[in-house]
């Protein structure tokens, strides 16, 4: 993945996330407070602001540049948690203009490591983890397997996508959800339902490649 | 949605600029953003700095003054302000004395508040903080994000803000601040929904008949929800679970009939009549009594109670002398 593609990736998330912003500010309704979508479209809406500034600039300085603008701008928990995992994926990748497969897996690992230390949480909380981590087995595995970085991504959005399933099935001991206990059931997790669509914005672009 | 507002864009600061000018003597809002501070910075002392989401109105700019609060930062409606900003409030008051920060137990706002104290740690400002989790509708757990901090948050200002004020260190603010909120219980509930401006209908649905139990301040639901009944009634639940938490009895304690945004005080007092009644039924002995609308969300129309149970040095500091829009003593 180089710069361009990078860039192209971001370009989409933000496409994606105010395509759903009420879609996930209905999720957050139902077991939060209702502003997940709102605050990551701004968020994202200025992280588009933003990119013409980071064209120029390696990989490492976009993902921190991204993450930097997500901390100061969406607020409520998703924005330390994204802004921290942007930030922390962009500290991996200092001065590159490319990653290979394994660094990509390398900065993937980096981000999920931040949310967990940033938000003190581990798979299964019902939180953005719950989509995160089996996305970030399923790159590895298909990575340290051969495949392409395309291919294993498509793994990753599998695996994501699956996770949010499972977030209907658990109750939620961390985030806001938390409070509700059981009544959390049923619900699939704002916060992993938008990492999800993430990564398929992410998988979009590198499919087309 | 039908709101006094001009546009979704302006609300947060058009809230706080409005705030200021009601106050232009006594308080000042920061350039970068929706942060209110003292018009003038009080050195030798430590600085307090408290904050959230907007839509807790009064709470926290209305608590900025003597005796209170040197600084609040706004975030959106019900969502908690960036580190950056809660970092250059910190900055804008930060005195040889230190900082404490007064957070209320959201993942959110610990998790932006942590971010800021990091920064101004790397900036060398000596800097700390409690979590006010007061709400006891939500069960305490290790394994959980724990309870909320409410309105409970307000009496935190006013006891921590005294102690600040009369020169004591970080360390004895800090102290003093924790002692609050190992003595404060709070529980609330709600009869109407609330609507965040930028989402345009309500965060939740009431039938006509029905009530939400151990509601947070953001509409979040509560603990369950059941047919309407009784002030008096809705009053006995919320007051049963926060005397059974800690003991209370034979204590004196500072009473706070809060109201959620849209209740009227004549509600608030029928609440009151029977809140005294049955706590000293209780043998509980009320010290002091606020009623009004000290954390509200939105428009929601519903109460909490508050009860904090006090020793001589949270009477004494609780009785300081305070200055700010929305508490003066």
């Amino acid at each position: 993945m180089d710069t361009k593609q990078l860039l192209a990736i971001i370009a989409a998330i933000v496409k994606r996330i105010e395509a759903e912003k009420d879609f996930l500010t209905q999720l957050d309704n139902e077991i939060g407070d209702g502003d997940h979508g709102i605050n990551l479209a701004r968020g994202f809406k200025s992280v588009e602001e933003k990119l013409p500034a980071l064209a120029d600039k390696d990989i490492g300085a976009i993902l921190k540049g991204v993450g930097t603008q997500l901390v100061s701008t969406v607020g409520g928990a998703s924005g330390p948690l994204y802004g921290t995992a942007f930030m922390k994926a962009g500290n991996v990748c200092k001065g590159k203009t490319a990653l290979t497969a394994e660094e990509f897996v390398a900065a993937f690992e980096a981000a999920i490591n931040g949310v967990k230390m940033r938000g003190k949480a581990v798979e299964g909380e019902k939180t953005m983890l719950d989509a995160l981590c089996p996305a970030y087995a399923a790159l590895k595995s298909g990575v340290d397997g051969g495949k392409t970085l395309a291919d294993s991504l498509a793994d990753a959005v599998k695996a994501a996508a699956s996770g949010v399933e499972f977030t209907k099935t658990i109750i939620a001991t961390k985030g806001r959800a938390a409070y509700l206990g059981e009544r959390s059931l049923g619900h699939q997790d704002p916060g992993a339902t938008s990492s999800l669509f993430m990564l398929q914005a992410a998988q979009e672009i590198l499919r087309e490649v | 949605m039908k709101k006094l507002i001009n546009a979704i864009d302006g609300v947060e600061e058009q809230m706080i600029l409005g705030l200021v000018k009601s106050a232009p003597k006594k308080l000042r809002k920061l350039e970068c953003g929706n942060v209110v501070v003292r018009a003038e910075k009080k050195s030798g002392k430590v600085a307090l700095v408290s904050g959230g989401g907007s839509g807790h109105e009064p709470a926290h700019g209305g608590f900025v003054g003597k005796g209170m609060l040197d600084c609040a930062v706004a975030g959106a409606v019900f969502t908690s302000p960036t580190p950056d900003k809660i970092f250059e409030g910190i900055k804008a008051v930060a005195t040889d004395a230190g900082v404490l920060c007064i957070v209320k137990n959201y993942t959110g706002d610990v998790l932006n508040f942590e971010m800021a104290i990091d920064m101004a740690g790397d900036e060398d400002i000596k800097v700390d903080h409690v979590v006010v989790n007061d709400d006891v509708a939500v069960k305490d757990s290790l394994y959980t994000t724990g309870r909320r901090g409410v309105a409970g948050t307000v009496l935190v200002h006013k006891i921590a803000g005294a102690k600040a004020e009369s020169g004591a260190t970080l360390e004895e603010v800090k102290a003093v601040a924790e002692k609050v909120i190992a003595n404060v219980r709070t529980m609330g509930m709600a009869i109407s929904p609330c609507t965040v401006p930028a989402a345009g209908k309500p965060g939740f649905e009431l039938a006509e008949d029905e009530m939400e139990i151990g509601i947070g301040i953001h509409g979040e639901p509560g603990t369950h929800r059941e047919k309407i009944s009784s002030a008096d009634e809705i009053a006995k639940t919320l007051l049963d679970k926060i005397l059974a938490d800690i003991d209370y009895k034979g204590r004196e304690v500072v009473v706070m009939v809060n109201g959620m945004g849209a209740t009227p005080l004549m509600e608030l007092c029928i609440i009151n009549n029977f809140v005294q009644d049955y706590l000293a039924a209780a043998g509980v002995k009320v010290y002091d009594t606020m009623v009004g609308n000290y954390m509200t969300s939105i428009e929601m129309a519903g109460f909490s109670l508050t009860l904090l149970r006090l020793d001589d040095e949270l009477k004494e500091l609780y009785d300081a002398p305070a200055d700010t829009p929305a508490l003066k003593r």
